[in-house]
């Protein structure tokens, strides 16, 4: 075996004192979380109403198949999002002056969505346009609830992706213009296409809000997880199906925002 | 066939003159190096010609047409004169080719498989065929460099102009894009060239200027300027740097 440097004896010792400094602070937290929740007064009614195990595995197949919808929403309204939100960046870089109505618009666009609740938008649209007394099946209020969302998240999506535009240097558009390129064509070949990966983290941790967003719609009517499970404790006068529906999103979000964190880190590396 | 003429050409950041009446004549085929400190104005006079930067006053003829004129569109111009820059600028999420092959394409809407061989043969022509495919950060920097002119040389410009397109190399490849230019110079190609390579100016340029606030205050062979220069700035720049 090769002598250890002075360092590398160093190195192990300070490695070996605080993995031991962390294992005794860990255990010590949880075993006070175990040992003193149970003493509480009221420990024995929360673990009936909140993890009934009985409940649990009754309602748990109505909650993942309720979760199908939630997972549905978020399939149709992830590309129209990454649509609109483009569509919106792109449209507060347009310098041409027969543009300004449309960039005035995109800038009134991204303030307004970007300051209201999100609830209270599902609450206007997907009340207000059905009100009109639209024929069926423009009354829907999945079709209404999913345009507040789109609307909402494409305005942070623009927001990303104009981060994104102007993060890429001007040497580059520089570059592009001095080949004899259009404006236009240095934005879709050379900018558009760097900016868009560059802010890739950014808008994977804004479609993981959405995916638990999408929850907000059952004040509206459709029955996705959240109704569900409301449905289920007022049957059975238990909260352990939202319990359950919390689990079923942590199973998705999880390894997404994980995910998402993974590639963030991986980018600052490169750029480092 | 292509010259471009500088008359009393003028330009300010804000408050701060850049160039202050600039005179030049650049005629088909000659090689033209701007020698001067950093900050005298090269750089600037460069991308003023490729129209990068708006010019406040005076006029750029290129045969005779004046490019310059304030609300013409510059993209027709810059086609015909090409340009390289010292960072390179290496548009990264394209390979070598793709960055050669994206103006031809957009511009005269032919196919990539149509461009492909002339492009294909200028790098083999550079020593980079092998290197074709390859992303710019797994090229070194000469290579970037290299394709950098590829990628002006493939809209076949008339003129090409270099921003001190050595002067971010590692010493070792700077020999690598020189041979470059030695051979463009070969094959008549009009260019102006920012440039600290002395020994590369003197050795073919047609004509040195040298720059000072904004000004050419010496022009001439690069005899007259690196042999016998008569002004005590030039003087004093030239026994700094050579």
């Amino acid at each position: 075996m090769p002598q250890q440097t002075r360092r590398q004896i160093f190195e192990a010792r300070q490695r070996k004192r605080a993995n031991t400094i962390a294992a005794i602070s860990t255990i010590a937290v949880f075993a006070a979380i175990i040992l003193l929740i149970p003493l509480t007064p009221g420990w024995e009614n929360v673990k009936r109403s909140f993890f009934n195990g009985a409940v649990f595995a009754k309602t748990f197949p109505g909650l993942l198949e309720a979760f199908v919808m939630d997972v549905a929403i978020f399939l149709w309204c992830a590309p129209l999002i990454a649509a609109l939100g483009l569509a919106v960046a792109i449209a507060r870089d347009l310098r041409n002056p027969a543009f300004y109505p449309l960039r005035l618009f995109a800038i009134a666009y991204t303030d307004i969505f970007r300051g209201l609740p999100v609830i209270l938008v599902i609450y206007l649209i997907g009340f207000g346009i059905p009100g009109l007394g639209l024929p069926r099946p423009w009354n829907s209020p999945y079709i209404w609830g999913s345009l507040a969302l789109v609307l909402v998240y494409s305005a942070y999506v623009a927001e990303v992706i104009r981060s994104g535009i102007e993060s890429i240097h001007d040497s580059q558009r520089n570059a592009a213009l001095s080949l004899g390129l259009s404006g236009g064509d240095a934005m879709r070949f050379v900018i558009l296409p760097q900016a868009v990966r560059r802010v890739v983290p950014a808008n994977m941790n804004l479609f993981i809000a959405l995916q638990k967003d999408v929850a907000l719609l059952s004040f509206i009517g459709p029955v996705e997880i959240f109704r569900q499970a409301g449905v289920y404790k007022s049957l059975m006068a238990n909260f352990t199906p939202y319990v359950g529906a919390a689990l079923i999103f942590l199973a998705l979000t999880i390894p997404a925002t994980r995910y998402a964190d993974y590639l963030m880190n991986k980018q600052s590396k490169a750029r480092s | 066939m292509a010259d471009l003429v500088l008359e009393n050409v003028q330009k300010a950041f804000g408050d701060n003159p850049v160039i202050r009446g600039i005179d030049l004549t650049i005629s088909q085929g000659d090689m033209v190096c701007l020698i001067g400190a950093s900050g005298s104005g090269k750089s600037t006079l460069l991308r003023c010609m490729n129209l990068l930067e708006p010019i406040d006053d005076g006029r750029i003829l290129l045969d005779g047409d004046d490019i310059s004129e304030p609300g013409k569109d510059p993209q027709p111009v810059r086609q015909r004169i090409g340009m390289v820059f010292q960072s390179y600028n290496l548009f990264p999420h394209m390979t070598a080719l793709d960055n050669a092959i994206l103006a031809p394409r957009r511009i005269t809407g032919k196919s990539k498989s149509v461009l492909r061989p002339e492009i294909e043969e200028m790098f083999a022509r550079f020593g980079l065929a092998d290197r074709m495919l390859h992303y710019p950060d797994q090229l070194s920097g000469g290579q970037q460099q290299r394709v950098a002119i590829i990628r002006a040389l493939a809209m076949r410009p008339e003129i090409m102009l270099f921003d001190e397109i050595t002067s971010a190399l590692d010493p070792e490849l700077v020999g690598e894009v020189l041979d470059v230019l030695r051979d463009l110079r070969a094959q008549g190609m009009t260019m102006v060239l920012a440039t600290h390579e002395m020994g590369f100016a003197r050795e073919l340029a047609d004509k040195v200027c040298f720059l000072d606030q904004g000004r050419i205050l010496e022009d001439g062979t690069p005899e007259q300027i690196f042999e016998s220069p008569q002004e005590e700035r030039t003087k004093a720049f030239l026994s700094r740097v050579l």
